[in-house]
């Protein structure tokens, strides 16, 4: 019953971290990833600049849509994460939101095939740009001392807890935060990366064998192959929205008032 | 004596496991926001955004799990 499963020659089965690698376009420097990187820059640069170029007060189409991903980032993010004096971080937060949201929606684009936020290292950059984010503005308006103090010391604890909360304290503000802010979006990338091989690749392989019940069955998998591109869509835009969120929600602990 | 030979990366057994805690604290998620607005429909709003972020923590760990699977031993 389960079929002697036949790997086609070049099928790379089953899929595997190698698969993250496509060869290089031109030299080390220049690589799908850093051409596709720099696509989703421009498409955000055009994409507000045609934009607003001739803003009217009965908004156009591209227009209506500029505005709408900037409300969004405002009053849903911005706003609700760090209140009124989050509005000025908006606009950083709503270019953020754009590129992740172009960056994720590549993985699903034909041709493209694959996220930029599928390798750790553009998930760091941006999480470390949050990091250095929230740390400023938190030094900024309190002053290092009062920050520290404020973001490692707990009110209301009897004093001996002290040895054991500054410790966890001072891992999660200082250290799991920008690395669970990179490593999230970048596994989901990669998770949906790989959940889209397996499926499609999968399902040549099952197409290629040599048993006419296995090949009946890969039509399921290149069925789930096409359910899955949908979530990924699903999961693209919610990892952005998460990312900026949680993003928001930092640089909002770093602007409250001691407690 | 070989009695029974497997192949392959415990690795993925070890994802399996890593799955559980993430998957029960992801339903723990959403059933706690359902409940939320159904007894409350007008604060459904205000909930979704810690819905979401409550489901991104949670969800990190069947992540780190994922990634690890991947990352040691290949």
């Amino acid at each position: 019953m389960s079929g002697q499963l036949v790997v086609a020659q070049d099928l790379p089965w089953p899929p595997s971290v190698n698969d993250f690698y496509p060869p290089a376009v031109a030299g080390p420097w220049v690589t799908k990833f850093t051409l596709m990187v720099w696509l989703a820059v421009g498409l955000v640069i055009i994409f507000y600049m045609a934009a607003y170029r001739n803003p009217k007060l009965v908004p156009s189409k591209g227009q209506w849509l500029a505005e709408s991903v900037y409300g969004l980032v405002r009053d849903n993010i911005a706003r609700e994460q760090m209140g009124n004096a989050g509005i000025r971080f908006a606009p950083y937060f709503t270019v953020l939101f754009s590129f992740i949201l172009v960056t994720n929606i590549f993985s699903i684009v034909p041709g493209l095939q694959i996220s930029p936020n599928a390798h750790i290292a553009f998930p760091i950059v941006l999480s470390a740009i949050s990091y250095v984010l929230y740390l400023a503005v938190g030094v900024r308006k309190h002053g290092l001392l009062k920050y520290l103090k404020m973001s490692l010391i707990l009110p209301g604890v009897p004093w001996p807890m002290h040895f054991l909360l500054i410790p966890i304290e001072f891992l999660q503000n200082f250290v799991v935060r920008p690395v669970t802010l990179a490593l999230r979006l970048f596994a989901n990338m990669f998770a949906g990366h790989l959940l889209l091989l397996v499926f499609t690749v999968g399902g040549f392989v099952m197409l290629s064998a040599d048993n006419l019940f296995v090949q009946v069955t890969s039509v399921f998998s290149f069925v789930m192959a096409i359910v899955m591109a949908f979530f990924e869509a699903l999961v693209a835009v919610l990892q952005a929205y998460v990312f900026v969120t949680l993003s928001a929600n930092y640089v909002g602990t770093s602007l409250a008032e001691e407690h | 004596m070989d009695v029974l030979a497997l192949e392959g990366s415990i690795n993925t057994v070890g994802y399996g496991l890593a799955a559980i805690g993430p998957g029960i604290g992801v339903a723990l998620v959403f059933a706690a926001y359902i409940q939320a607005s159904a007894r409350q429909p007008e604060s459904a709003g205000f909930n979704r955004t810690w819905l979401v972020l409550g489901f991104a923590l949670v969800e990190a760990l069947a992540l780190f799990g994922l990634v690890l699977a991947f990352a040691i031993g290949g």
